[in-house]
């Protein structure tokens, strides 16, 4: 965990003032709805269908259960009793009154979250890996650079008034799980032939209506110039990406444009004028942000302990085990997924009485941290494996172990038209049928890992292109209809799904996945062949002979 | 529309003189970046003070030769949303070193002055008069910064290492 200290507290709380004043402007009308727009973005609030929508950055995925404990208490005090975990490790709010918006954020300033940057044409949320720091094999902590480039991102005097969004995620693993490539720049920690810790650097990666995986711009950043290299890459993208047309001015359009090698040499210019400068990382300016995170005081555990060996007997208590928990580096301890995908519920969502009750759980099992992925589950980092069955019957209590982890019910999905105004089509609806089509959890484990992805527009929020199966409302004569891609992939081979044929209807969408993974099944070589790989071997073909012959 | 300098309501000494319009002789004058560039020496000759506004789509660099030379530059932000001017703003300062009157003009709003002073502006022609007055209180709403420009600002990171390297001095 990061502890804030003084100078990060003051600040959060002096943005709170500043957007108290902002609201209070807006409530006596010296501020016009219009003028209020570009201030309330830059601070998570968004104006939805129904209320205004308020998102709570959490800065690469950890949180407390003071912070959690907080969360519930806002859902409870200030919502309907419930938040959203999007796919950018944020946490949405979706019937907030605009007049207690500062009694809330000031809530949560004190312990510690913000939700500054969560949208507009900023620098948003630094996301990271939710196994950052007990994932076996990591080059070091990614968190220590997010939080170092959280802190230079937070109300940046030269980049808050981008062409566009701007979006950063770190990953220190061999296997992304953070989507790295998906992002206007994406940093992979690792180490030179030297020995010494620096970054890849792509960029220009994105979704949306004109999807691009993002490109090395430099395979190695030393650790010390990451910032005034992103600087230079900002002050290139914030002086010529365009403005003429909101479509066109994502980073990812420039780059495109431009081409890389241009883009890279602009960069590479600025880069050189930059020299040495103020932004360059002293070791031991690195130090004191990593000396602020401190780590549980683990055991030495048994690898096997015997309330394991025992619990092996229930074949639930295995599937669960099997599905949802991870190696961790420590011996003796266990990395926990808690699915937050129900069968028949929203992708994403939890209660606030849920909230309590992970924090409590954290207390007694995990050092008291939780995390937060961009698949919308939460994790607990640090579990004695001893203490396995344990937390599995309290997760299943409340709802939380449904074994679907990474399986075909494990959906991404945006709010969609049941919240937002952007929305074409519902997503959550969609998500809530196919979770329901596969309730049966030995199909779900038989079928194995298949990730589908879904978006209720162009927009992309439940990143539809690089789900191994995309679906993507659209409107037509006003009715909902679906585009769906296969083959899409958000790791480290991260690319594009391609389209299967015409959109479906909404009533038809379930049936046509269910026609889709009955092809996978059929032409799968041996059952380890994951749904992705079939079709990277046989393309879309044989799916879509299989999808529209009856159709 | 007031002008605000060094941190209080001040009078606009500056003529804007329009492109087509005879310079005066003397005084102050604010022309366009064109009309500057037609003849740069002539203009930089005469008796009054030269201010140049400097439009956001193009590069400092053209006007970096004459910059010893000018009382004013002047950047602009034709949207509160458009924020090239900052990128420019930082580049005279800190790059070129250009230490005269530097101007955001446009569509300015309390809400950017923190930004636009950490940019290093030290004038401010505010759209609304409600703003101007608030200048020096909202000047103050924040004592914490994280990034290193050239206003000369600390930064939490410089003070986080003050404060490890005074604690150790005194152990």
């Amino acid at each position: 965990m990061y502890a804030y200290d003084e100078l990060d507290r003051t600040l959060i709380n002096e943005r709170v003032s500043e957007f108290r004043d902002q609201v209070k402007r807006r409530l006596s009308g010296e501020l016009t709805e219009d003028e209020f727009k570009m201030l309330r973005l830059q601070n998570g609030v968004y104006l939805q269908l129904h209320a205004y929508m308020f998102r709570v950055a959490i800065p690469y995925g950890t949180l407390s259960s003071k912070q959690l404990r907080r969360l519930a208490h806002i859902a409870r005090r200030y919502d309907r009793g419930y938040g959203h975990f999007t796919t950018r490790q944020n946490i949405q709010f979706n019937w907030i009154k605009l007049a207690e918006l500062p009694d809330a954020l000031a809530e949560l300033a004190e312990v510690g979250i913000h939700a500054m940057q969560t949208s507009g044409n900023n620098m948003r949320n630094v996301t990271s890996d939710q196994w950052a720091g007990v994932a076996p094999g990591e080059v070091e902590d990614p968190r220590i650079w997010s939080e170092i480039l959280r802190q230079h991102t937070t109300l940046h005097p030269e980049f808050s008034f981008l062409p566009r969004k701007f979006k950063i995620a770190i990953t220190a693993s061999e296997h992304d799980r953070a989507a790295i490539k998906i992002h206007d720049i994406g940093l992979r920690l690792h180490k030179n032939a030297d020995g010494e810790t620096g970054f890849e650097v792509l960029v220009g990666g994105g979704l949306g209506r004109t999807p691009f995986i993002a490109k090395t711009i430099k395979p190695f950043v030393a650790g010390r110039d990451i910032l005034s290299y992103v600087e230079a890459i900002l002050r290139v993208y914030n002086q010529y990406g365009r403005r003429d047309n909101i479509y066109k001015a994502r980073i990812k359009i420039l780059v495109h444009e431009l081409g890389i090698e241009k883009f890279a040499r602009e960069v590479d210019e600025e880069w050189r004028q930059m020299g040495h400068s103020a932004l360059t990382l002293d070791h031991s300016v690195i130090e004191e942000v990593r000396s602020r995170f401190s780590y549980p005081a683990y055991e030495k555990l048994p690898h096997m302990p015997d309330e394991l060996k025992q619990a092996a007997h229930d074949p639930l208590f295995e599937r669960w085990r099997k599905n949802s928990v991870a190696p961790h580096k420590v011996q003796g301890y266990s990395i926990v997924t808690l699915s937050l995908k129900p069968v028949g519920g929203p992708p994403g969502d939890a209660t606030a009485d849920q909230m309590d009750a992970i924090a409590d759980l954290a207390d007694k099992y995990s050092f008291g941290e939780i995390r937060v992925g961009h698949e919308q589950n939460l994790a607990l980092p640090h579990v004695a494996k001893r203490d396995l069955p344990q937390l599995w019957k309290a997760l299943d209590r409340l709802g939380l172990a449904t074994p679907n982890v990474n399986l075909v019910t494990d959906i991404i999905a945006c709010p969609g038209l049941d919240y937002c105004s952007l929305a074409n089509a519902r997503s959550i609806p969609i998500a809530q049928e196919l979770t329901r089509r596969f309730a049966n959890h030995d199909t779900a484990d038989m079928i194995g890992r298949l990730h589908i992805n879904i978006s209720g527009c162009i927009n992309a929020c439940g990143h539809h292109h690089v789900g191994h199966i995309g679906i993507l409302g659209v409107e037509k004569n006003g009715e909902e209809f679906y585009q769906i891609t296969i083959g899409g992939r958000a790791d480290e081979n991260a690319q594009m799904g391609a389209l299967i044929g015409p959109a479906v209807p909404y009533a038809e969408v379930a049936d046509v996945i269910e026609d889709i993974v009955e092809a996978y099944l059929a032409l799968r070589d041996r059952p380890e062949e994951l749904f992705v790989d079939t079709v990277k071997r046989l393309g879309v073909e044989p799916f879509k002979e299989r999808v529209y012959a009856t159709r | 529309m007031p002008l605000v300098k060094n941190g209080r309501i001040a009078i606009d000494l500056f003529v804007h003189v329009a492109d087509g319009a005879e310079l005066p002789g003397d005084g102050a004058v604010l022309i366009s970046a064109a009309r500057f560039l037609e003849d740069p020496e002539a203009i930089l000759k005469r008796a009054g003070k030269t201010g140049v506004i400097w439009p956001n789509s193009r590069a400092v660099d053209d006007l970096v030769p004459y910059l010893d030379r000018l009382a004013a530059v002047a950047l602009v932000f034709p949207i509160f949303r458009d924020g090239r001017a900052y990128s420019q703003a930082r580049l005279l300062r800190e790059r070129h070193g250009y230490d005269g009157e530097l101007r955001a003009t446009g569509q300015v709003l309390r809400d950017q002055f923190v930004f636009m002073s950490r940019a290093g502006f030290d004038a401010f022609e505010v759209k609304k008069d409600a703003d101007a007055d608030a200048f020096a209180e909202t000047m103050k709403r924040y004592s914490v910064f994280y990034q290193p420009t050239g206003d000369g600002r600390v930064t939490a990171l410089n003070r986080r290492m003050q404060l490890r390297h005074s604690e150790s001095a005194g152990q």
